[in-house]
């Protein structure tokens, strides 16, 4: 099945239906496990128990950027090869990505009070995820502000293309600026410095907060579409000659 | 399961994931039972896509 095949809406409607409940169950069975193995997984020798905001922190913190991945992708399906599902699967993003950068902010910032000190610290890190946060707050701005989808859909994927930008800033911004906030410690070269306790809760509930974004995008995507349909026979209607 | 001193932190960090993942599951729950009473009112009012398909075809 090619992305060619997808670009009939109705077809992709189909499909989503038939994958929904399969994707819905993995992702509670997935998520069922994750926070098992986090509630049993050992302290931490300086952090102790506080070590747990790990395992739902880093996932949000890492779908946050990939949303936008997604939505970035999505974006050049509008502006170059003008797929119809494109600027669907990004306007079905971004309330999502929105969510996920919003519970890294907030789990990140309770981890932060006892291990740091502090709730916030304008420091390289953290203030691009909180630019990302504010960006995702923009586009969904766009997105109801502008009432053409197709005329928002441009605009909207223009502006998600220029925020990729954000994407390395992030990523780096450990490396390249002095933070509070600690360096890469599972994607990294030469390797994972987490040790096996910890790593494996970890990547389930990676995994886990991974389907269950396919799942609600999945979903959401239907949603937009079922709108749009709604819209063209709603104008359908007001253009028919009354009897 | 001892959660140690900074146990609040710990509890307030998992229910608000929680409580955020549980309002985006309904919130795209509820759109879409919307979306679909939309489209049965349209039918039922006699308008129809082009290709003749009703909504029930639609997911």
């Amino acid at each position: 099945m090619t992305l060619t095949h997808l670009a009939n809406p109705t077809r992709f409607l189909r499909l989503t239906s038939r994958l929904l409940p399969w994707l819905a169950a993995a992702t509670a069975i997935l998520m069922a496990i994750g926070l098992y193995q986090s509630a049993t997984a050992p302290d931490d020798y300086q952090q102790g128990a506080t070590v747990k905001i790990m395992f739902i922190h880093v996932p949000n913190a890492w779908l946050s950027m990939f949303v936008w991945g997604v939505m970035s992708l999505s974006a050049l399906g509008t502006l170059v090869w003008r797929h119809p599902l494109a600027d669907v699967s990004a306007k079905a993003a971004a309330p999502i990505g929105a969510a996920f950068t919003f519970l890294a902010l907030v789990t990140g910032s309770l981890w932060g009070r006892p291990m740091w000190g502090t709730y916030w610290e304008w420091d390289a890190r953290l203030t691009s995820v909180l630019v990302l946060f504010l960006m995702y707050l923009g586009l969904i701005a766009l997105w109801r502000a502008v009432e053409d989808p197709s005329r928002a859909a441009r605009a909207a994927a223009v502006l998600t293309l220029v925020g990729a930008i954000n994407l390395p800033i992030i990523k780096f911004s450990v490396d390249w600026w002095n933070t509070l906030h600690q360096p890469a410690s599972v994607i990294r070269m030469g390797g994972s410095t987490l040790d096996r306790a910890f790593l494996i809760p970890l990547l389930v509930m990676a995994l886990a907060f991974s389907l269950l974004f396919v799942t609600l995008h999945l979903a959401a995507m239907r949603n937009e579409l079922l709108r749009r349909r709604v819209r063209a026979l709603q104008m359908q209607q007001a253009s028919q000659p009354r009897a | 399961m001892s959660l140690g001193p900074y146990a609040s932190f710990i509890v307030t960090s998992y229910l608000l994931v929680a409580l955020v993942v549980m309002l985006l599951i309904g919130w795209i729950v509820v759109d879409y039972r919307q979306q679909r009473a939309r489209l049965r009112e349209l039918e039922a009012q006699g308008v129809t896509r082009r290709s003749g398909r009703g909504a029930a075809e639609l997911s």
